[in-house]
């Protein structure tokens, strides 16, 4: 049953005002992500972005600013203590966090609390870079991006690892027999809600990974930062999907896909290579043999 | 391109991180791997620019125990390597750091020291990690640790670390902090014709005599690096003079840390670096390092424009602690003063060095901001009352 607008909750779970850049689209699919969960949720948040900005409006739930690395370890804790007090029904433990903190740093506790079977939502939101620090690459960033450690000079010329190496974090988990994992992106918020919905079902660890531009980082108008979330999924940069008990299925088809170049217009991070056709070919390449992958994974 | 074409100029104008990887150009650095952090992301995203402009090679690991890992795979493979970090990423460095030395493995690691514990304050200064510097990863070690107080001296003694650590096979801390790290001053650097970066020796006998744990100069063993044709066995093991391993034998073990020591301790003197400025009669001295110096050096300045005769002891090197320079500057004080961003650190390694010669009283700040020449000139004239900054 696909969720609906008015099927949304009117209630809020995080306070009004914070401290992250206009147009953070993490906050919005956090929001969007609390609406769902409700208030018997316990938020473990790894350090990135979001622990920063929590300086006044924080959420109404209780909200833990772990270590870089260890969300996934601590909600281990939490999870199997409340267990074996006999407190762990009707309560969603989630975990917050970027793509440093998921793809690099966090990504060998991630592995350990999944193999363990722990009983968690896991949010990941991949803006492609370590925002939080100015803007350095990660294990995420797209092929050609411009970050403050893949700069464009006359040696290099952005990030350099080929798209088909970039690190495929619902694959990585799904390797690990999750339950249930995703991907999603703040561009389409009801498909997000409705795979946080499914995710809170679970009994085990479930994955969500949020695709979700950074005006700041990517130098992308904050006015354009729906457009470009969406534009990741219909140039098919970005497939979304879920996938359960180990079967995949596109939650959001995409017959004609745009040509890649739409998508990176858009962005400062790639204006090297607007213009210059051989590389914009270079990343239409990338992407199209990924969506054709992708696709190949799918069950209907 | 040379170093001066890369970095592009002699006399710059720039911040602490910057001027740290122009440091370690300058001492032959090729090699760097790094995490973002701040405040010393800086020192990576200048690497990023620098390094590939002279066929060196930056990376960026997934997290800081890589960093340190990959820094010690590069020096074994014959670069001269470094990373850069700070609190936190030194905390998850130092099993790394004490593999280092056990395997006397050349490398650098600067740390812009920001406001701990934990995540802290990642954007303030402090001087937090100075024990941890010391005493941070487990079992007997020795570390050289330098403590910059200018962007000048982030360049110089980044340079420097660089040869420390060749010399004497091991890691060499620049132990600088956020308020170095992110001032900005001008610097002028050698002229090109004046850098001489030499590749490290190879072993003075040749592969089928070569023992590679052996000291030869002094407690200090030459390096083979992997591919020139030589045979190494490297192990955090307790290890023989031929590198293998040898866990249960008491001699082999205190033979093998005790010369990993003493290769530092016995160059105590000749790793010292300090300033020094006496006053004939004073009876009260500060003694200081890194960005606390300019501030006692300030107050200093003030105390002897009111009259009063003060003693200034700052020290670039930090360890091997300079015990001998600290009991001679003590000698005809009764007070030593020692302000640090912390809540008392060195104070404690100059009071076990004076042993009751001296008072030794602590101006500790925390909270983000440098002590202020002021507030050291209101210790100094509070007569021995601990004062909190």
């Amino acid at each position: 049953m696909a969720m609906k607008l008015k099927d949304v909750s009117r209630e809020e779970h995080l306070s009004l005002g914070n401290l992250a850049c206009a147009g953070c689209p993490e906050m919005l699919g956090f929001r969007h992500t609390l609406k769902v969960l409700g208030k018997n949720t316990i938020v473990i948040n790894a350090t990135g972005c979001l622990a920063v900005v929590m300086q006044m409006g924080v959420p109404k739930v209780p909200h833990f600013h772990v270590l870089f690395e260890n969300a996934p370890a601590v909600i281990s804790g939490i999870d199997d203590a409340l267990k074996a007090m006999g407190k762990r029904e009707d309560m969603n433990l989630l975990v917050v966090a970027g793509d440093g903190g998921t793809a690099d740093i966090g990504l060998s506790s991630l592995s350990g609390a999944i193999e363990r079977n722990q009983d968690f939502i896991y949010l990941c939101y991949d803006n492609e870079s370590y925002m939080n620090t100015g803007g350095q690459r990660s294990g995420t960033t797209s092929f050609g991006a411009r970050t403050s450690t893949t700069p464009i000079g006359s040696v290099t010329k952005g990030e350099d690892r080929p798209p088909e190496l970039k690190k495929d974090m619902v694959e990585i988990v799904a390797a690990h027999h999750i339950p249930y994992a995703a991907s999603a992106s703040i561009g389409y918020p009801l498909d997000l809600m409705e795979k946080v919905q499914k995710a809170a079902a679970v009994r085990g660890p479930s994955y969500i990974h949020c695709h979700s531009p950074c005006p700041t980082g990517w130098g992308i108008d904050t006015r354009d930062i729906v457009k470009v979330a969406k534009l990741a999924v219909t140039t098919g940069c970005i497939v979304l999907y879920e996938m359960v008990d180990g079967v995949r299925k596109v939650t959001k088809k995409v017959s004609k896909r745009k040509p890649i170049g739409e998508y990176l217009k858009y962005q400062s991070r790639f204006k090297h290579v607007i213009g210059d056709e051989e590389a914009i070919a270079e990343i239409q390449r990338g992407v199209d043999e990924n969506f054709e992958a992708m696709m190949a994974k799918m069950s209907a | 391109m040379n170093i001066i074409e890369a970095i592009g100029g002699r006399e710059l104008f720039t911040q602490g991180d910057v001027a740290c990887a122009y440091g370690a150009l300058l001492g032959g650095c090729t090699f760097f791997a790094g995490y973002p952090i701040t405040p010393a992301t800086e020192v990576a995203e200048a690497m990023s620019r620098l390094l590939p402009k002279i066929r060196g090679v930056t990376v960026q690991m997934e997290d800081e125990i890589a960093s340190i890992s990959a820094v010690i795979g590069a020096s074994w493979a014959g670069r001269r390597a470094m990373t850069a970090t700070s609190g936190p990423g030194f905390s998850l460095m130092m099993e790394g750091i004490g593999y280092a030395c056990m395997t006397e493995t050349p490398c650098v690691i600067v740390n812009v020291q920001r406001s701990g514990p934990s995540t802290g304050q990642p954007t303030e200064p402090a001087q937090g990690d100075m024990m941890q510097a010391r005493w941070g990863s487990h079992g007997d070690n020795e570390l050289i640790v330098l403590a910059p107080n200018s962007v000048q001296e982030c360049v110089d003694l980044t340079r420097l670390a660089f040869e420390l650590a060749d010399r004497f096979r091991n890691p060499v801390f620049v132990m600088t902090d956020g308020e170095v790290g992110h001032m900005r001053e001008k610097i002028v650097l050698p002229a090109a014709e004046e850098i001489d970066i030499r590749p490290r020796p190879a072993p003075s006998t040749p592969p089928g005599e070569f023992v590679p744990f052996k000291a030869v100069k002094g407690k200090v063993p030459e390096m083979a690096s992997f591919g020139t044709g030589y045979h190494t066995y490297v192990t955090g093991l307790t290890h023989k003079e031929s590198g293998l391993p040898t866990t249960d034998n008491a001699e082999e073990h205190t033979g093998l840390i005790r010369r990993i020591c003493e290769k530092i301790t016995d160059a105590t003197d000749e790793l010292t670096r300090v300033e020094m400025d006496q006053d004939d009669g004073a009876t009260v001295g500060i003694v200081s390092y890194g960005i606390s110096s300019r501030s006692a050096a300030g107050a200093v300045r003030l105390l002897r424009a009111e009259g009063m005769k003060v003693s200034h002891l700052r020290l670039v090197t930090v360890y091997p602690f300079p015990e001998r320079v600290i009991r001679d500057f003590a000698a005809p004080l009764s007070r030593v003063l020692v302000p640090e961003l912390n809540l008392g650190q060195i104070c404690h390694t100059v009071r076990e060095a004076l042993d009751g010669a001296a008072a030794v009283e602590k101006v500790s700040k925390i909270g983000g901001e440098i002590i202020t020449p002021d507030e050291i000139v209101e210790a100094v004239l509070s007569s021995g009352e601990p004062v909190k900054v």
